[in-house]
């Protein structure tokens, strides 16, 4: 195989571990957020679990401009194209996303209790919108999306944004994925928490756990019957990035299938992700929580592998011309482009791994609510 | 055949505008903040005394305030490139989003990892692990603004990739040619240090209404003196780098550089003056009510005596052929993604380097297709086209004006500040305090008036030579823009009333420790400024 095809399939890898790092972190933080109202019934034990990911939020909220920043290195044209086509889900979503750090840093340096009310309900808008419509895109992405290209390329869009909106299979993906996060974020407030909050995080983190895992099985069987894409053509790898030509697509009914038919150990990814979300749910009845974080993490490994496996090597599927349909072959950077970022990734990933965790290391060990509240510099 | 709506294409960019200014009010006091609150955590651990400890932990409550809106309406920008400008990203993100993704893997994990501990470590680290953090904050915040830099330089001036008909975008090809832009080198240092000058500006003028007030005299005192002392030493690099930065428009932007200076006909050397003020009319293309300053203009731009400087008239009729050998090439490419023949391929490259003009017709074309304009028409649509080379002049003009008057008059108050406060001698300067404190906004201004000056001066590109801006927008309908819009708008004033209301709080508020002087005098005469007692 050539080069330039290695490095596209190597890049499609790597966009699957930043969206599987960004569901688990930024995730968390999110779950977190949503479930602030509720684990915290007063002042005390909501800036208890803001602080918990205090110091974690804005390293973790990384995660998600990493992930934006490595599609629009390493597949430029999916960048502009998938944002573009979405736009007022994706504006939402931003909105939504970039009221979460002013909330952080605001919330608790006024007295007022109506100035911290409100912003406990911008946590819950933006801790469930953005993990919301990250599960509803992927049902997007897997139903096709209506656009095409003209001939410089330029991104045309035919389909309105209401019909990525009001689409029961994307809320389907949608709360999946809500649930996935308030089990993390739930994990995440047993590890650094005692009671009151321990036990309520436990009940709403099982409760996440058990919801995700009944979507993902729902999906499933949904996704046999959703039109999925095949190629019908044998196509190039390593082919010049470019959707205008060099393809030939169509739509057929379990598509999406015929990966998991050819190779049947791909099963094992589905099946692997559904038993780190019982299994978690189980560590974190009894009360391991530890085992129980790190089996969060193997959900979201699961599902997000699950869907690029069955997907592959479609990217984006266009609904309205297929044969322009982006793929990991069609839509990447240029050879070069993928060499460099791939060395330059090589070099700053394991370091930025090493940093995170020194800084978990550091803050380890439970957050108590005396504490918090006489530490002027906390959340 | 779908058509460019120009008003989706003004909304794009007036949206643009709105958030990139909104950003860059508070990008600036973050790349200074973190490095003078690593030079008061400095001073804290070599001589172990609180006094700066409390000034880093003070400032740093206020860096925090700041540093929230910063983080959050970065992320508007990333995100506008994919959902505002799919054919920018299409057409340069190979090479663009590549520094954009550096930036998050080397800078922003970095500065956003340690900001964390920077704000909750002081009881969990040493005194010289919680600097060395502090410092990463800074070089991270830094390293930051690098890369955008870099991602910058290379829209106007596009080195390091080249146009490819088979995928009809610029492939990147060289990282050295992307880092070592001199665009990206000079604007990197000349943006970063403004920074510092409005961090500046911001210890130094609330230092100086706790002065006025007599209140936490010992610690405002010697955050003046530290903040102007950085202030005037970051004010003339930012002045030597900007001159830099002018010479270079000179040889890669010449319509960038005749805009700024108003020069409508080509320059007379050396006698050409200097415009300091006029009205330029876009429509009529000349200044009205000229003041200018004799033999100042060559030098200035030049650095020679007797080097001209193109005029706007003469590159606009230099654009002439340009045009036409463009449109030229816009045809051939088009007819090479149907044959793939080497005929056409050959006559693309031919009118290669002129391809961004001829795509710059597409508004004249008739039906808006370059491709297909009767040969008896060409005439027209090259003399329409002409005048769109060049960017709003008056805009253009202003605002680098501005940034320069300010920029001279920041000078002026650190050089008065850093002396009279190193004399001792800012109690009997009420005046002077006065307008430290007024002048706190003022660096903000200039860094957003600098930013007009090279983003409007690079007009009518995305990137500069290739791509028109008109052509890079997403192809979306009014509504979406105007959804989008009044989302921003309420939700940035919503950002910026918080924002203020806390800022105001916490400055009145002042040092919590204030160990130093608990009895203070509250009248200013007294000699509480004098630091030698402390100093010994």
């Amino acid at each position: 195989m050539e080069l330039y095809a290695i490095l596209k399939i190597v890049w499609a890898a790597v966009l699957g571990v930043l969206f599987i790092g960004l569901g688990t972190m930024v995730g968390m933080d999110m779950g977190v957020g949503t479930l602030l109202r509720f684990v915290g019934r007063n002042d005390g034990e909501r800036r208890t679990a803001l602080n918990i990911i205090g110091p974690h939020w804005d390293g973790n909220q990384v995660w998600f401009i990493l992930g934006g920043g490595a599609i629009f290195a390493a597949f430029p044209t999916l960048y502009g194209t998938s944002f573009s086509a979405f736009y007022v889900v994706m504006i939402t979503l931003l909105f939504s996303m970039i009221l979460r750090p002013v909330a952080f840093e605001y919330r608790s340096k006024a007295d007022s209790t109506l100035w911290r009310a409100s912003w406990d309900w911008v946590f819950l808008v933006s801790g469930f919108v953005p993990m919301f419509i990250y599960g509803a895109a992927f049902g997007n992405v897997l139903e096709g999306v209506g656009y095409h290209f003209g001939w410089t390329g330029q991104y045309y869009q035919d389909e309105s944004f209401l019909s990525y909106l009001l689409n029961p299979f994307a809320m389907l993906c949608g709360l999946m994925s809500v649930g996935l996060s308030i089990y993390q974020g739930g994990a995440m407030l047993m590890l650094r928490a005692d009671d009151p909050i321990w036990s309520r995080a436990r009940r709403y983190a099982m409760g996440g756990g058990l919801v995700a895992a009944s979507l993902f099985v729902m999906g499933g069987i949904w996704v046999q019957f959703l039109p999925g894409f095949v190629m019908t053509a044998p196509v190039n790898p390593a082919m010049p990035a470019n959707p205008l030509h060099g393809q030939s697509v169509a739509m057929v009914a379990g598509g999406w299938m015929h990966n998991f038919h050819a190779h049947p150990a791909l099963w094992l990814l589905p099946l692997g992700g559904l038993g780190c979300m019982l299994a978690g749910v189980a560590m974190l009845a009894a009360g391991r929580t530890v085992a129980g974080w790190w089996l969060g993490l193997g959900a979201w490994a699961g599902t997000i592998t699950t869907v690029g496996c069955a997907m592959f090597p479609f990217l984006m599927p266009s609904s309205t011309v297929p044969d322009q349909s982006l793929t990991v072959w069609n839509s990447t950077a240029s050879e070069y482009g993928l060499g460099c970022m791939l060395v330059v990734a090589g070099i700053f990933v394991p370091i930025i791994l090493s940093y995170t965790s020194w800084c978990y290391y550091v803050m380890r060990g439970k957050v108590h609510t005396a504490d918090v509240v006489n530490d002027t510099h906390s959340y | 055949m779908e058509f460019i709506n120009p008003d989706v294409v003004d909304l794009s960019r007036f949206q643009f505008a709105l958030t990139a200014l909104y950003h860059f009010m508070f990008v600036p006091l973050t790349l200074g903040l973190t490095f003078m609150l690593a030079a008061m955590e400095t001073v804290y651990v070599v001589t172990g005394r609180q006094i700066y400890k409390d000034m880093a932990q003070f400032w740093g409550k206020l860096f925090g305030i700041n540093f929230a809106i910063g983080v959050a309406t970065g992320i508007t920008m990333e995100f506008e490139f994919g959902t505002n400008w799919s054919m920018y990203s299409h057409f340069f993100g190979d090479m663009f989003g590549t520094p954009l993704a550096i930036e998050g893997l080397m800078a922003f994990f970095m500065e956003s990892t340690f900001v964390g501990l920077m704000f909750f470590g002081w009881d969990r680290l040493s005194k010289q692990a919680h600097l060395a953090i502090t410092y990463l904050v800074a070089l991270g915040s830094n390293l930051s603004a690098l890369w955008i830099l870099i991602a910058n330089a290379g829209m106007n001036m596009p080195e390091g990739a080249h146009f490819d008909p088979e995928t009809m975008r610029m492939q990147f090809e060289s990282f050295v040619n992307l880092v070592f832009n001199p665009d990206a080198q000079a604007k990197f240092v000349h943006t970063s240090v403004a920074g510092y000058v409005s961090a500046a500006m911001f210890v130094m003028g609330i230092s100086a209404f706790y002065l006025l007030r007599g209140q936490h005299r010992q610690f405002a005192a010697r955050s003046f003196r530290m903040a102007a002392l950085f202030g005037i030493i970051s004010t003339v690099a930012v002045i030597t780098l900007g001159d830099v930065l002018g010479r270079l428009d000179y040889e890669k932007q010449p319509t960038k550089i005749a805009a700024i200076e108003g020069l409508w006909h080509t320059s007379n050397p050396p006698f050409e003056p200097w415009i300091v003020a006029a009205l330029p009319d876009d429509a009529r293309q000349e200044n009205h009510y000229e003041i200018g300053v004799p033999l100042v203009l060559t030098p200035l731009i030049t650095h020679t005596f007797d080097q001209p400087i193109t005029g706007m008239h003469e590159l606009e009729e230099a654009a002439g052929p340009r045009i036409r050998s463009g449109i030229d090439a816009v045809a051939a490419l088009r007819r090479y993604g149907v044959t793939h023949s080497s005929t056409d391929l050959a006559q693309f490259t031919a009118h290669e380097q002129d391809m961004g003009y001829g795509l710059l017709a597409t508004r004249h074309a008739p039906g808006q297709d370059v491709t297909a304009i009767p040969a008896d028409q060409i005439d027209d649509v090259v003399r329409a086209t002409q005048p769109d080379i060049l960017p709003n002049v008056f805009v253009t003009f202003w605002s680098f004006r501005l940034m320069v008057f300010l920029s001279l008059w920041f000078f002026a108050l650190f050089a008065i500040s850093a002396y009279l406060s190193l004399k001792r001698r800012l109690e009997r300067s009420r005046l002077l305090l006065k307008l430290c404190m007024w002048s706190i906004p003022l660096p903000i201004l200039a860094t957003e008036f600098g930013w007009i000056t090279a983003e409007a001066g690079r007009q009518p590109w995305t990137v500069f030579g290739w791509l028109p801006t008109f052509l890079s927008a997403s192809s979306h309908g009014v509504s979406y823009m105007v959804f989008s819009l009044i989302g921003f708008v309420l939700l940035y004033s919503v950002f910026i009333a918080a924002e203020l209301y806390l800022m105001f709080k916490f400055a009145r508020l002042g040092p919590e420790h204030d160990s130093m002087e608990p009895h203070a005098p509250a009248t200013p005469q007294a000699s509480a400024f004098d630091m030698r007692p402390m100093a010994s």
